[in-house]
């Protein structure tokens, strides 16, 4: 225990702390949005994009952030143009687009640095290798997201729950579906050194799910999403320093155990009811 | 006028579904589109309200500034555990009643408050959206509609599953609003209702389409021979 606690007198767990908190609170809110219009794909599309993106820059040495960030907006952009306009095959085309970033992503790696430990913190995240400029860029992205995604609360419900009439009313619904899908790319590449690649998606789609089974309206969701989001994380992470588990794997492992607890919770309040209204 | 509609066309994968439909609407007209199924109805209503961009002809507002439309859609494809109140969902209605303002001021709420009582759902407020009947839900719809809107109304079949008592309120509560110079653009297969309430008509078949005054509109063929068919079977089954 007093080893745990020696944790904290180091600087890297913090900075994992804090960028941890971001990440998790932003994701758990935009997560409720995607689940709800059916875009999860989208989120794991972009995070496979964003490790083939970082990959190449590490491998040309250019600063990996700065370089991936307008190139996923561009990317998420595209997507978005991709899901809309071709159900089907629109969910095919981003799988085919990921996979390939995937492959991309690991033949740079193998070409430069080798199969080394390095692309494995990229894959499936790590905490040690977070920098100073990592942890500024993700506050900044963060408070960003959390100020617009307030001011935009109003125009997603009514886009999430019925996109026709929103724009029958007059909401520029491209608008906001953009907003929304730039919003998720910028989180995916801040949070994807810590979480890891393939990972990060879990942390979108998780939350909102989990706090759908138990909650009834869309306020609720979004508030209890990213409670749930942040609680995950602290666990999972905490879990993982004692037991020394990879950390983003530790957080889904978390979020896995919330969702089946609450989709179990749920299940038996239903049946309960079932029983004490046939009882009556 | 209010809105001008030329010559428009739209095809659905090579196969025209509406073909150079013509009419025009005043402020205040309350316009009933009736036809069989499958001519073309509620795909026009998509055209209008700028929901559906491939298509041939004019769409025009000539007041040329963007009106606010309570749309009711025929079908809503809202999965069915979208995690929304009733209340929730009707003040979603107020989405943009001022643009600039960001969220739900009182009067707002005071409005969906209104149009939820109006509806006669007021005790249905903190209920969950998709544990309602159909019916339910399409007041709630309604509802939504109304508070998004005192200008244009444009209702896909709003009576479908609505029971006898709701349907004849919802017909005089939207004819109270028409008097009070809302617009309301019907689609409907109730033809006695829509000739007794509204004052044009547009008939949409596959190959023809009527518009014009109803009075006009019920001396037409369309108009009788639909009325015709259904003496005889009154007739036929005793
Ligand atoms: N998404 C779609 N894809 C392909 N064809 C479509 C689509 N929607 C409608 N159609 C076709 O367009 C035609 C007109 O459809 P529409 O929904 O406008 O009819 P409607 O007059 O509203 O019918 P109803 O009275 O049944 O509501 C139909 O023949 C239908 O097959
Ligand atoms: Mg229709």
């Amino acid at each position: 225990m007093a080893e745990f606690f020696k944790l904290f007198s180091y600087l890297f767990i913090w900075r994992a702390l804090i960028v941890g908190f971001f990440t998790s609170l932003c994701a758990g809110l935009l997560g409720v949005n995607l689940v709800l219009k059916r875009y999860s794909m989208i989120g794991d599309g972009l995070s496979h994009v964003g490790f083939g993106i970082l990959s190449i820059a590490v491998a040309i040495g250019i600063p990996p952030l700065q370089t991936a960030i307008p190139i996923i907006l561009l990317v998420a952009f595209l997507l978005l143009r991709i899901r809309e306009n071709s159900k089907t095959k629109g969910d095919a085309a981003i799988a085919l687009i990921s996979v390939s970033a995937l492959a991309i992503g690991i033949v740079s790696f193998s070409l430069t640095s080798g199969l080394n430990s390095n692309m494995s913190a990229y894959m499936f995240g790590s905490i040690y290798t977070l920098t100073n400029s990592d942890l500024v860029i993700t506050v900044i992205v963060a408070c960003v997201i959390i100020i617009l995604y307030i001011l935009f609360y109003v125009k997603n419900f009514a886009i999430a729950f019925d996109q026709s009439f929103a724009q029958a009313a007059g909401t520029k619904v491209n608008v906001f579906n953009l907003a929304t899908a730039l919003m998720t790319a910028l989180i995916i590449v801040v949070g994807m050194r810590m979480m890891g690649a393939m990972l990060i998606s879990g942390l979108i789609i998780f939350p909102p799910l989990s706090a759908i089974r138990i909650f009834k309206s869309y306020k609720s969701v979004v508030i209890a999403s990213g409670i749930i989001s942040v609680i995950c994380f602290f666990i999972g992470t905490f879990a993982s320093f004692i037991l020394s588990t990879p950390t983003g794997a530790s957080v889904i492992i978390t979020n896995l155990i919330a969702f089946s607890t609450l989709s179990l919770v749920s299940l038996l309040k239903t049946s309960l009811l079932r029983k004490a209204r046939r009882g009556v | 006028m209010l809105l001008e509609v030329k010559d428009v066309s739209a095809c659905y994968d090579g196969k025209e579904v509406v073909s150079g439909v013509n009419f025009t609407l005043d402020a205040g007209d309350y316009l009933c589109i009736v036809g069989e199924n499958g001519s073309g109805k509620s795909t026009l209503l998509k055209i209008i309200l700028g929901l559906m961009r491939h298509y041939t002809g004019h769409v025009h507002f000539p007041m040329n500034r963007k009106l606010r439309v309570g749309y009711l859609p025929q079908q809503t494809q809202v999965s069915k555990d979208f995690p929304a109140s009733v209340f929730e969902t009707v003040l979603s209605g107020c989405v943009n009643r001022r643009p600039k303002l960001l969220f739900y001021n009182k009067s707002d709420k005071a409005l969906a408050d209104e149009n939820l009582k109006k509806l006669g759902i007021f005790d249905l407020k903190r209920k969950a959206y998709n544990e309602l009947s159909f019916g339910q839900q399409r007041r709630v719809l309604i509802a939504r509609a109304l508070c998004a809107t005192d200008e244009l109304l444009v209702l896909d079949e709003p009576v479908n599953g609505l029971d006898p008592m709701t349907t004849r309120e919802l017909y005089k509560l939207i004819s109270e609003l028409n008097t009070s110079g809302m617009t309301i653009i019907m689609i409907s297969h109730d033809i006695e209702n829509s000739v007794s309430y509204a004052n044009k008509i547009l008939h949409m078949s596959t190959f023809s389409a009527f518009f014009g005054l109803t009075e006009k509109y019920i001396e037409t063929e369309y108009y009788l021979s639909n009325t015709r068919s259904m003496r005889s079977d009154i007739i036929n089954n005793g």
